[in-house]
């Protein structure tokens, strides 16, 4: 008798017909309850900060969308007539000095009719992020000894044409005369390596390619010079392009670099190169961003031979590439310490040389582990390449100031900044929503 | 037979028995040393390179190395010092310690405003009232997201925007705030002043001493004296004691307005503070994800287990979580006062005069760049080598005591 009992309220429990909580503690009354007028202390807490945003939020809508003014006209000159904006000022936002300058603050003094080339080159680099953080992207490609035939011997092209012009260049220097090779050949199968090498590279590791691929497209478009483009000096070049290919280009070398140096740190064999590699970490972290692009700008030209200039964008990143490996390192090198020693030890057990237990077992884990710092890392050098504003490079914090140096807008900073901001949180939001995403995923993954 | 002889574990760690090298490439220890001497040997090569190369690009433009510059008369005009400088007689050398101080000025002030309202809004982002939670989450995010030259740049516009001396906003006759900066009262300093910081500082070491005596006994008898009014005494009373008994000098001097600009007080010019400000602020925002982490990682259980032993409140996150969330905070805090302080060096884009602006403007006076770079590289690695030092004496002295 009473095990039936029993069974009906398990019964009851199980159907669903389970008891409600008291009411008030569900629904919104009670949300608003707990989460805003908990105490008394709690109350008074939301009550002035619903008055500061109040007054803050209305305050800033009115001054950027009720009282703004968004074009100014024109002088028969082409001078922006900004009394309009000048009467206006401290109530309402001027944002025509945006409608006004966007093209010079995105794409700096690229030549006006060409300016769709860097608006593909930002579509690029955004897409390429945003394949990035597919997955599937980075799988491992089709594997066949055809395949690697392709990428090695596109390779094999372009170093046989490069070899051929460095010899030419010896030559030339040593005795005054030109090798009598086949040149034009020699470049059309330079490029017909390059297409094999991406081709290849695409089917290995399809991710590689496309990084690879997208990068090279992205260099054509900016210099021209080919396929009917016409040739654009990097002098021109400014904006948000530079921005962007200084921390991308400047991550995509800087990592490979890292892991060497990260390695190289763990190493127990090499003592020197494990000194070498400490303080050249050590050094870099331990000075500002700011004094390395000095020495790129101030020194570099000292250290070159007499008579050959480095571009002023290359070496500055030159200068990013360095740092970046620097922080980037010390990331990889967090990952590599996170391994369990086993993984090692099994790897030795099983015979592998070093660099088959480093690429095989190692870094493949290690790697993983540190995607959402990489990505956070990242997010830093993406702001702190705004630091060419200092040395004089026309990236977009630069090209804002630019803008803001014309006369008729000069008293407009505000509203150029906010503009600026935004792109920037933009980017950023973008790979942090990213990189936590990573991170939640990564956890409920360990924490099975 | 001396037991201790027979004790491995005083003996020490048995080294493996050495063993000769063979110069044959399936030698490890041959390959290693084969690959160091390569590495080694292209790193010095393009080293030599890079500083032959220089050699001959200074000869050719007859810049003299080394750092006699530093004695020659700078002429560089410096808005704000903490010593006496006049640019007609004083040195380069002068000039630059001048530029490490106004670093050290703004790095030391910003650690400690940034670790005060990081904390806050750390603590705020735990907080139970959803408003406070969601405002602090916003703000971390945001700041984080714009770099920290545009900030910079927007604050020190936003200071310059301000209204010009005779029309600055004020508060009563003493703070004035304008395009020329704060204007402070200042406290005009006399021997009475420096006696009673003299006592504050017998004070500090008291109550250490005190605290230590107070626990001492604690752990001889279980009974914890009272601390506080000891500290009370020796902080608060003792300093203002030697200050009465010296005369209690109250002179202060007031910013007054003559002409177009002030007279007297003290000032917080507009590049510091819009410096001050950016650098707090944004760090901050890093400093509230770390103690937010902080005090998420302290187990709840630690809560509860020190609720059961009867613990107040107080006690528990004083004893219990506290010391336990410090442990993972310290690390990246130390990271964060390091960028704070590397960061100070973007003062160069808004003109406060810290040891990058005037080893910059040194370099381009001098055409002395490597050894200019150098100052700057051994200033900022000295800070950032003394700072990782003291955090890490600091760290090892909270860590867990392991087995």
């Amino acid at each position: 008798m009473s095990a039936s009992i029993i069974n009906e309220s398990a019964i009851n429990q199980s159907t669903g017909s389970r008891e409600q909580p008291p009411p008030g503690l569900v629904g919104p009354l009670a949300w608003l309850r707990t989460n805003l007028f908990g105490s008394w202390v709690s109350t008074a807490v939301t009550l002035a900060l619903l008055y500061i945003i109040v007054r803050v939020l209305f305050s800033f809508v009115e001054w950027a969308f009720v009282n703004a003014i968004w074009h100014v006209p024109y002088s028969a000159t082409g001078i922006a007539q900004t009394a309009v904006c000048q009467d206006a000022k401290g109530t309402g936002a001027c944002w025509a000095v945006i409608a006004d300058k966007y093209r010079l603050i995105l794409f700096g003094r690229f030549p006006y009719d060409e300016q769709w080339r860097p608006a593909i080159v930002v579509v690029l680099f955004v897409a390429l992020f945003a394949l990035s953080t597919i997955k599937a992207v980075w799988r491992k490609g089709i594997d066949s000894p055809i395949v690697r035939y392709i990428a090695m011997s596109g390779a094999g092209l372009i170093l046989l044409d490069n070899a051929a012009g460095l010899l030419d260049t010896i030559v030339e220097v040593g005795f005054g005369v030109h090798l009598p090779l086949p040149f034009g050949l020699l470049l059309l199968l330079n490029t017909i390596g390059k297409c094999a090498l991406v081709f290849g590279l695409l089917l290995l590791w399809p991710a590689i390619g496309v990084w690879i691929g997208t990068l090279a497209f992205i260099g054509i478009l900016m210099f021209g010079g080919i396929l009917g483009l016409t040739a654009v000096p990097v002098d021109y070049w400014g904006g948000l392009p530079i921005t962007l290919i200084l921390a991308t280009f400047g991550l995509a070398f800087a990592f490979p670099l890292a892991v060497l140096v990260a390695l190289g740190r763990r190493s127990t064999q090499l003592p020197a190169v494990k000194m070498l590699c400490v303080v050249y970490v050590e050094l870099i972290r331990g000075v500002p961003l700011i004094s390395v692009l000095f020495m790129a700008s101030v020194m570099f030209p000292l250290f070159m031979p007499p008579g050959i200039n480095v571009d002023k964008l290359l070496r500055a990143q030159i200068a990013v590439i360095l740092f970046a490996a620097a922080y980037l390192a010390e990331v990889v090198r967090g990952g590599l310490q996170a391994l369990p020693k086993g993984q090692s030890e099994a790897a030795d057990a099983m015979g592998l040389s070093y660099w088959q237990k480093t690429g095989f077992i190692i870094l493949p884990q290690a790697l993983r582990l540190v995607i959402p710092p990489l990505v956070n890392t990242f997010i830093g050098f993406f702001k702190d390449t705004s630091l060419v504003l200092i040395i004089g490079l026309f990236d977009l914090l630069t090209m804002g100031k630019v803008a803001l140096s014309d006369p008729p807008w000069q008293s407009f900073s505000t509203e150029v900044y906010i503009a600026l901001a935004v792109i920037y949180i933009v980017f950023c939001y973008g790979m942090s929503r990213y990189s936590r995403g990573l991170e939640r995923e990564l956890n409920s993954a360990r924490g099975r | 037979m001396p037991v201790t002889s027979a004790d491995p574990r005083t003996m020490g760690a048995r080294h493996a028995p050495k063993r000769r090298m063979r110069l044959a490439w399936s030698d490890p220890l041959f390959r290693s040393l084969v690959w160091q001497v390569v590495i080694l040997g292209i790193v010095s090569a393009i080293g030599w390179y890079l500083v032959s190369n220089t050699n001959k690009n200074l000869a050719a433009r007859h810049i003299a190395t080394g750092f006699g510059f530093l004695d020659r008369v700078a002429g560089i005009p410096i808005g704000e010092s903490l010593i006496s400088y006049e640019p007609a007689s004083d040195t380069y050398g002068r000039a630059l310690w001048i530029g490490v101080l106004n670093t050290l000025k703004v790095a030391g002030i910003g650690i400690v405003l940034a670790t005060i309202l990081g904390t806050l809004i750390g603590i705020g982002r735990l907080s139970s009232n959803w408003l406070m939670a969601q405002l602090t989450g916003f703000y971390v995010e945001v700041i984080r997201d714009i770099p920290l030259l545009l900030q910079l740049l927007f604050w020190y516009t936003a200071l310059q925007g301000l209204p010009a001396p005779k029309l600055s906003w004020r508060i009563g006759d003493a703070v004035f705030l304008s395009n020329r900066g704060i204007k402070v009262p200042y406290v005009v300093w006399e021997n009475a002043h420096t006696w009673a910081l003299v006592a504050f500082l017998i004070g500090v070491v008291g109550t250490f001493l005190w605290n230590r005596r107070a626990r001492a006994k604690q752990e001889a008898t279980g009974v914890r004296p009272a601390v506080w009014p000891a500290a009370l005494g020796l902080l608060l009373a003792l300093p203002l004691a030697v200050w009465a008994v010296l005369g209690a000098p109250t002179d202060v001097e007031l910013p007054v307005l003559r002409g177009f600009n002030f007279q007297g007080g003290g000032t917080v010019s507009p590049e510091y503070f819009a410096l001050l400000l950016g650098l707090v602020l944004y760090t901050a925002g890093y400093i509230a994800e770390i103690v937010r982490s902080g005090i998420q990682a302290v187990a709840l259980g630690q809560w509860e287990a020190a609720g059961a032993l009867g613990l107040r409140r107080g006690a528990i996150l004083r004893h219990i979580v506290l010391p336990q969330a410090l442990r993972v905070v310290i690390p990246p805090m130390t990271s964060q006062y390091l960028n704070l302080t590397k960061n100070s060096s973007l003062a160069v884009a808004i003109g406060y005069q810290d040891v990058v602006s005037i080893a910059n403007t040194t370099l381009n006076q001098t055409g002395q760049a490597v050894e200019g770079i150098a100052v700057i590289m051994a200033v900022f690695l000295t800070i950032s080598l003394s700072i990782s030092l003291f955090m890490n004496w600091y760290n090892a002295r909270i860590a867990l005591v392991g087995r």
